[in-house]
């Protein structure tokens, strides 16, 4: 990827003001990218196709709580003051649901079905979605057969970062260490002020975009500002998550009694694993046309809340929802310490604000760490 | 199956049709239909022969009358594959909401002779009276259904039951969680999936015309419509509505009505 180069230029940020983010999005239609961006639509923030600068959000902001999610329409006119809506850059690179390939069955042919892609600029991208990339990245490329649907759309993006100027009050990206400032990942950085953007580049995909933007320099006041607003993010929020290390106990806390007070809530609907930003189970089943002639390999989201998970043949390893919710939690938070180098939470918080009843992945957390007795 | 063509028939029971409309709006795979079974008995489509031996029989509608009791017997004995489809012939459908009501009331308060009516005091699934070997959930069921069923029970094999529930799809389509964003209840998180969340993509919520998915918490469900504004009784007549005879809605309807939950609590 580009913006994993190693020459990964340090932040020097040039101003644009706020009419001329214009300008941007000419720039990148002229580069040949249709631009992804966020769009309130249905009451919630959503990356959709955009063409103009004017299409973004004004003054809105959100309320995010355990199972509540609402924006709110202020009187400024900052583009980017909420924080995420319900999907990330998951959607982007990772298809809810695809045909993987398609089959004749006289003479027998397997054809691939390669998906249609253009380069794709996304503007509005945060830390966490950015952290959660990455982690998706190693799952789905690492190795000898990297998906090769996941690398086209991967490889067709330019991400353009935003700095979290405030946190929602589900964000706990700061105990995780993966916002709510930028910290790589990306091609553009920008910041928003009130008065408009500081904007810079982080790879050289990025610079050609940004040698055009005609930037004006950026004030030593406008650099203090843009470090005070995401240290002031930082510090308002209120969850966070227990270190690497703590977490790893949750092994020794299997049969933990709050295990089943959370099954008690849990409705294993699986809006949490849709709307995490790093879950990447998936099921792929044929279907075929009526008179069997042809078919499709259709892979789509899937959910270790769901029954046909854990199925093997007619045996359900977990057929509990307690058993679901502690592989989840326990998989997430602990088991990909090993298996991925780091856990498998950006703290987002969208599993927290999406659960219909709420639950709380950060005090479950606590919870089952703090109360009660070691296993063994 | 024999080497020639498999024989189908379609039987009706009490029901809207609306189930059967999901196999004459199969579009083009319509044309190929005739390709691939005889079909035999669809009185809504032309062929007309109820007695006639077949492969499978597609069988929609609930038992509701003395008559549909001995009819029934006769499709299970003519029939290699019974198949059930949509909520009246696997759960008795929203007609058994009569169910929970003396019939005989119901009756007199409608009809001037009521004894010029022969019915049963109950409308039942099929299950209730024969042995069935698959069931298509969903009020009405849809085309892509229909062709999974056939396409599967032609090839020999296990059709693929639907366990999740809506908000997969929900989720899958991009849609946004009308619980979550409105504060509006909805009945996605306890519904199986299959309809192509329908309702969730017109902005309202789920009513659960799918019937139970895999895991029903109507306890949990109760405390967050209760902060919501929608009551324990409430809560009851939306388990208690399209689909509430299957099982788990069934009872989840009734604790909630009897108000179990609060002792529990």
């Amino acid at each position: 990827m580009n913006s994993q180069d190693p020459q990964v230029v340090s932040r020097r940020p040039g101003f644009l003001t706020r009419d001329a983010l214009e300008k941007l999005f000419i720039v990148l239609s002229q580069l040949g990218y249709q631009i992804l961006g966020p769009v309130v639509r249905d009451g919630a923030i959503q990356f959709d196709t955009l063409s103009a600068a004017d299409q973004l959000p004004r003054g809105v902001s959100n309320d995010q709580q355990p199972g509540h999610y609402r924006l709110e329409q202020g009187e400024n006119q900052r583009q980017f003051d909420w924080n995420h809506g319900p999907q990330g850059l998951k959607p982007v690179c990772f298809s809810p649901r695809e045909v993987l390939w398609a089959e004749q069955s006289n003479p027998p042919v397997f054809n691939p079905v390669p998906p249609n892609i253009e380069p794709t600029a996304v503007v509005g991208v945060r830390a966490c979605d950015l952290a959660a990339l990455a982690i998706q990245d190693r799952h789905f490329l690492s190795g000898s057969d990297p998906d090769p649907h996941y690398r086209q759309r991967r490889e067709s993006l330019l991400l353009i970062g935003v700095d979290c100027a405030r946190s929602a009050a589900t964000c706990f990206c700061a105990s995780t260490g993966d916002g709510p400032a930028l910290d790589g990942g990306y091609d553009i950085g920008m910041a928003e002020l009130d008065e408009g953007f500081l904007i810079w580049r982080e790879s050289d995909k990025g610079r050609t975009v940004i040698d055009q933007l005609d930037l004006l320099p950026a004030s030593d006041a406008q650099l203090e500002t843009m470090l005070q607003s995401t240290t002031q993010a930082s510090l308002a929020q209120q969850r966070n998550l227990p270190d690497c290390d703590e977490l790893l106990l949750l092994y020794k806390r299997l049969e933990h009694a709050h295990w089943d007070n959370v099954a008690e809530r849990c409705l294993s609907c699986g809006n949490c694993t849709a709307v995490c930003p790093t879950c990447f189970c998936y099921e792929a089943s044929h279907e075929m046309s009526l008179d069997g002639e042809t078919a499709q390999m259709v892979r789509q989201w899937d959910s270790c809340f769901s029954a046909t998970h854990s199925s093997m043949g007619q045996y359900q390893v977990r057929p509990t929802v307690k058993q679901r919710y502690r592989q989840w939690l326990t998989h997430k938070l602990a088991g990909w310490q090993s298996q991925q180098g780091r856990i498998g939470c950006t703290g987002c918080g969208r599993c927290i604000a999406w659960c219909p009843v709420g639950i709380d992945l950060t005090a479950e957390t606590v919870a089952v760490l703090e109360e009660g007795s070691l296993d063994v | 199956m024999s080497r020639q063509k498999p024989k189908l028939a379609v039987h009706k029971f009490s029901s809207c049709d609306g189930c059967q409309l999901a196999l004459l709006n199969l579009g083009e795979p319509l044309l190929q239909l005739p390709t691939l079974v005889d079909i035999v008995h669809f009185a809504e489509a032309g062929p007309s022969d109820p007695t006639a031996k077949v492969d499978i029989s597609l069988v929609e509608g609930s038992i509701s009358t003395p008559e549909d009791v001995q009819r029934i017997q006769q499709v299970r004995e003519n029939s290699e594959i019974l198949v059930t489809v949509g909520a009246c012939a696997t759960a008795g459908g929203v007609q058994a909401l009569a169910n929970f009501a003396n019939r005989n009331d119901w009756m007199s308060a409608v009809y001037t002779d009521p004894d010029q009516i022969e019915t049963l005091q109950t409308s039942n699934a099929i299950a209730e009276y024969v042995k069935v070997d698959w069931e298509l959930q969903g009020c009405p069921i849809n085309s892509r259904q229909v062709i999974g069923l056939l396409r599967d029970l032609l090839s020999g094999v296990r059709p693929r039951e639907e366990l999740q529930p809506v908000c997969m799809e929900c989720k899958r389509k991009g849609l946004i969680c009308t619980l979550v964003s409105l504060g509006e209840p909805c009945m996605g998180p306890v519904t199986r999936a299959g309809c192509g969340a329908l309702c969730p993509a017109a902005g309202r919520g789920c009513y659960g015309c799918y019937g139970p998915a895999e895991q029903v918490n109507d306890a949990s469900l109760l405390q967050r419509f209760s902060q919501l504004g929608l009551d324990r009784q409430a809560l009851a007549r939306r388990f208690h509505f399209i689909v509430n005879q299957a099982p788990a809605f069934k009872a989840a309807g009734e604790r909630l009505k009897s108000g179990s939950h609060d002792r529990n609590a």
